[in-house]
């Protein structure tokens, strides 16, 4: 099974949604939609399941045009960030729905509903109302509908947005389990970068209607194809600084020199890097030092995020331990060499940063 | 500013509460500190937001006290109490300008003209809405409409307290940063006391001075980030703190040493005699996974979430997970687990047990 | 959100083409066919064009009319949208009263606009009605039958007993519908009832206020069959309304070709005032939902 997009694009009323768009999904594969709200990610998972018609470009389902075909005729499932079931009825009738819909026999119907009810741990609710059980559980039926009619395509559109943190903790890993039972074809939609590395599988970055990156999802966090890309793909977000070439200098805004690729072309290009790859003391010798302006420093326990200002930027900083830094004072924050990206003028990645090729 | 006492303090939504499950919010002694930030953290249904509206005043408790500053305020309107209140939805008055959003507690209380223009501009500068303060309300998005709500719930300089109520539920993660700092700063800046709802951890942890954790209308923990991460006082403390939570194993304690299934753990401290069940408790950031040493681990998944890997895996049959640093190389077949001891901590019953002779850790 | 495309959809409608065919437009095209011909009886019939469309644009006895029936109309939308708006913010919001008050609201939207009519002619009667009888007894001269003035208040004062229930619910439903958090927010910030009503409640109402106003407006707009109880359309033709004089004219002069162009009139203008209003309605959804 492969669900192909052949340059899909989707326009409404002149405002353009979803730029063309070619993306190959493959059998039994976990593919992650990354990206801020209104991004595009429920847009595509539309034209995906088909409940919207693309305004131009084909949908392949198994190398079958099924462009126009109706969501009702595809073997889809789908679960939204709100929990959705039928509130008059059992938990266990919720899950037999779509069976009884496809008018499987009494057994088989019984057989699938406890099988995928025992996978997401809602054997002992089957016989309350959905309105009677707790967030988490909610989402599991809403889950158990999706799976047990065995689509070969399932979209789940945040599927833990409204959850509380630690029980989307729980679900998170679980997913990718229940994913790997399925064999069908995922399609997952988040705005949280960590989500989707906890997910694995395959990555998609979106960002203003426009799939930026497509690839496996470490490699897509690691070797972004472009500023922005990283920049949708960092939580807290990537840091930026501008550097400027000059013969074999690298010249970090004037405050720190490196020595420069031969292969760079004399100019002026953006550094970026993660907020921990920061660090508070020298690692490497050949480190850079910058001094900040401390905005604040927040302690979650185990680690420090330190907020401050780097001549126009703004930085992020996240080092281990716990570290009580003041604000408003002059900080020197150091950054291995190893660690930076360096993208040209228009976005561009021109050089990953080495410690990727090493690891 | 204010200081807020909770004196035996106690709810129960039905009328004749006949046993400690009836009550909503269970008995508790607090005082609140004037100026500092809390964030009320717990799974829903614990019973934080009773808590926020008792102190609103939306709700009057059914038993004890609330205080602020020492004078009884327990059945005092909202309106008497002089708090300002961030909700979890955007609450703005859409026909209004954003100016006049922000003006609005101020003209209610009929501060003089020239006032209100200065403290509106500092407010819009912080919130970053100088360039739309002519807008109406009710074109934006909902991000600027919580900024709004946000700015509304700073403008005035005396309240006793702000209440937060889960107020960037509806914002995207990467303005959720840029938010969350300003309102750390905010609060260094002008030192109100400040109450937050919340059930991220992250957000807790990150803004509070001291972060309140509540279990089932219970507080469990009252303490800084750092105390809760390094010496949770509940096991659920452990659990709900940290990501992923802290690992338990069942074990005998005999003096400075765990004992599990024979295997002899060594302890940071000497504890004594101990009833009730025994766990012991260690976080997965204090966890080496090595191939010679230590206890046998089965690893089941490894997850690479960018800055390091969650290693899950099995020990003594327990589901335990462990961080290992980015770029660590982890085969799959069997490794070993050795733990720092002096970040292993006791749990007796749940509760945390602290260790007989301090100096024993040495 | 966006529906899916089904077109067997279409098949389902319809019957109510169908029905919708039989019930309007066929009688719809029987007026126009009316509206350019002059009969003597007979079922003879001459053609004519618009000849009674014309006429009756200068007609003083249609002119008078539409004067009264958007004199009647404007009063009484000013006196139930605010009145309901006022009942419903004084309504208990919640709990057994709440019930009560809803169904004593409901009941005269229940009674048939003739007995409406019967009811308040009998109210009014000085000799035997409660209320004619009482003011009379007070020193009023009040007589509805009589004089103009007191026939304008009774009709009025029927039409706002009976419909006022209505803007009431439905401003109550909007009512309902406001979070409580904004009420909240507004006691935090202390701002004033009036405050209260004019930042939040009415911006919440909108919507269904201008629900309530059309309504009410396409209803007075046509209202016949209460004042036509009461009045008659008199005293002369003090509360003769448009439909009033419609049947007048058609049934009471038999003049079926002016009749039929007066409805048609009539029609048009009661459709593009609602359009009107639709129209605005759907722009200030789409402000509010940008």
């Amino acid at each position: 099974m492969t669900l192909e997009l052949v340059s899909v694009s989707k326009s409404v009323s002149g405002r353009v949604h979803i730029h063309a768009t070619d993306l190959v999904l493959q059998n039994g594969s976990m593919n992650v939609l990354l990206g801020a709200t209104l991004s595009g990610k429920t847009s595509l998972m539309r034209l995906m399941a088909g409940l919207d018609k693309p305004s131009s470009g084909k949908i392949l389902w198994n190398g079958h045009d099924v462009t126009g075909m109706r969501v009702q005729d595809r073997n889809i499932a789908m679960v939204y960030q709100q929990f959705i079931n039928y509130p008059s009825m059992s938990v266990y009738d919720n899950i037999a729905a779509p069976l009884r819909l496809m008018r499987k026999s009494k057994s088989e119907i019984d057989k699938a509903v406890c099988e995928s009810a025992a996978l997401m741990k809602l054997t002992p609710q089957l016989a309350r109302k959905p309105l009677e059980l707790s967030g988490g559980q909610q989402q599991r039926c809403a889950l158990a509908r999706a799976l047990v009619k065995g689509a070969g395509l399932v979209l789940l559109d945040e599927p833990l947005a409204n959850l509380d943190y630690k029980l989307r903790e729980e679900l998170r890993t679980e997913i990718p389990k229940i994913f790997e039972a399925s064999g069908a074809i995922f399609v997952y939609a988040t705005t949280e970068p960590e989500e989707a590395l906890l997910l694995g599988g395959n990555t998609a970055a979106l960002h203003e209607g426009r799939v930026t990156q497509f690839g496996l999802t470490p490699e897509v966090y690691r070797l972004p194809k472009d500023a922005v890309t990283a920049r949708v793909f960092s939580n807290p977000p990537m840091n930026f600084i501008s550097v400027t070439k000059q013969g074999d200098q690298l010249s970090f805004a004037n405050e720190q020199t490196a020595p420069a690729l031969q292969t760079l072309d004399d100019g002026v290009y953006q550094a970026g890097f993660r907020p921990d790859h920061v660090a508070l003391t020298r690692r490497t010798q050949s480190a850079l030092e910058f001094k900040c302006q401390v905005q604040v420093s927040e302690i979650t326990g185990s680690e420090t995020y330190v907020h401050m200002d780097h001549q126009e930027n703004k930085w992020i900083g996240l080092v281990d331990g716990v570290h009580h830094i003041a604000a408003n004072q002059e900080l020197s924050v150091f950054l291995d060499l190893a660690h930076i990206y360096l993208f040209g003028q228009d976005g561009s990645l021109l050089a990953p940063a080495t410690y990727v090729k090493a690891a | 500013m204010a200081k807020i006492t909770l004196s035996k303090l106690a709810h129960s939504y039905g009328a004749n509460p006949q046993n400690e499950a009836d009550f909503a919010l269970k008995e508790m002694d607090h005082v609140w500190e004037d100026r500092q930030a809390y964030a009320l953290l717990g799974p829903s249904g614990c019973g934080k937001t009773t808590l926020l509206n008792i102190i609103s005043g939306l709700l009057a408790p059914s038993h004890g006290q609330v205080l602020f500053d020492d004078k009884d305020v327990t059945h005092a309107p909202t309106t008497a109490r002089n708090i300002a209140q961030v909700f979890q939805f955007p609450v703005v008055y859409d026909t209004m300008s954003v100016r006049d959003n922000l003006a609005f507690p101020l003209r209610n209380r009929g501060m003089d003209a020239a006032y209100i223009q200065s403290r509106v501009a500092r407010i819009a500068e912080l919130i970053g809405m100088e360039d739309v303060l002519a807008q109406k309300a009710q074109g934006l998005s909902a991000d600027a409409k919580q900024k709004i709500s946000l700015g509304r719930g700073l403008v005035r300089e005396d309240v006793n307290a702000i209440l937060f109520d889960e107020p960037l539920t509806v914002i995207d993660p990467a303005m959720k940063w840029a938010l969350r700092t300003q309102l750390k700063s905010l609060h260094g800046e002008f030192g109100h006391t400040m109450i937050y709802v919340t059930h991220d951890q992250t957000e807790a942890l990150t803004f509070a001075d001291k972060v309140v954790v509540m279990l089932e209308g219970r507080v469990v923990q009252i303490g800084t980030p750092e105390a809760l991460f390094e010496a949770p006082g509940h096991t659920f403390v452990g659990h709900f703190i940290g990501s992923p939570g802290m690992n338990f194993l069942d074990a005998t304690i005999e003096g400075q040493q765990a004992i599990i299934d024979g295997q002899m753990i060594a302890l940071g401290a000497h504890y004594g005699a101990l009833s009730g069940r025994t766990q012991i408790g260690i976080r997965p950031e204090f966890i080496r996974l090595n191939k010679k040493e230590g206890l046998p681990a089965i690893i089941s998944r490894v997850e690479d979430v960018g800055r390091h890997k969650i290693v899950r895996a099995q020990v003594f049959g327990h589901a335990f997970n462990c961080i290992a640093p980015e770029g660590m190389e982890i085969s799959a077949d069997v490794m070993y687990v050795t733990f720092d001891p002096a970040r292993i901590s006791v749990f007796a019953d749940d509760w945390r047990v602290e260790p007989n002779v301090k100096k024993a850790a040495a | 959100m966006q529906k899916t495309v089904n077109q067997k959809a279409w098949f389902l409608v319809l019957p109510v083409f169908l029905l919708v065919a039989f019930s309007a437009v066929i009688p719809l095209m029987t007026v126009v066919n009316y509206s350019v011909q002059d009969t003597f009886g007979n079922n003879q019939f001459f053609w004519v064009g618009l000849e009674w469309f014309s006429e009756l644009l200068h007609s003083e006895r249609l002119h008078a009319a539409l004067g009264r029936q958007i004199v009647f109309s404007s009063i009484i939308l000013a006196i139930e949208v605010p009145l309901g708006v006022f009942i419903a913010l004084n309504m208990p919001q919640k709990g057994l009263w709440a019930s009560v008050c809803l169904v004593l609201m409901a009941l005269p939207l229940l009674i048939p606009w003739n007995v409406v009519g019967t009811i308040w002619q009998i109210f009014g009667r000085v000799d035997i009605g409660l209320l004619g009888h009482t003011l009379a007894a007070l020193g009023i001269d009040y007589n509805y039958t009589q004089d103009p003035l007191d026939a304008w208040v009774t009709v009025i004062v029927m039409d706002v007993w009976h419909w006022t229930s209505l803007v009431a619910l439905l401003a109550y439903a909007g009512l309902q519908s406001i979070p409580q958090a904004y009420y909240q927010a507004a006691k935090i910030d202390q701002a004033s009832r009036w405050s209260v009503f004019w930042f939040i409640e009415l911006p919440k109402m909108q919507g269904v206020l201008m629900i309530a106003i059309l309504i009410r407006f396409m209803d007075s707009f046509m209202i016949y069959t209460e004042p036509f109880v009461v009045t008659g359309g008199g005293p002369g033709n003090a509360t003769t309304f448009l439909s009033i004089d419609l049947v007048k004219m058609a049934l009471g002069q038999f003049d079926l070709g002016p009749a039929a162009a007066f409805s048609l009139m009539y029609f048009l203008t009661v459709m593009l005032v609602s359009w009107v209003f639709y129209t605005v309605m759907t722009n200030l959804d789409k402000k509010a939902g940008l």
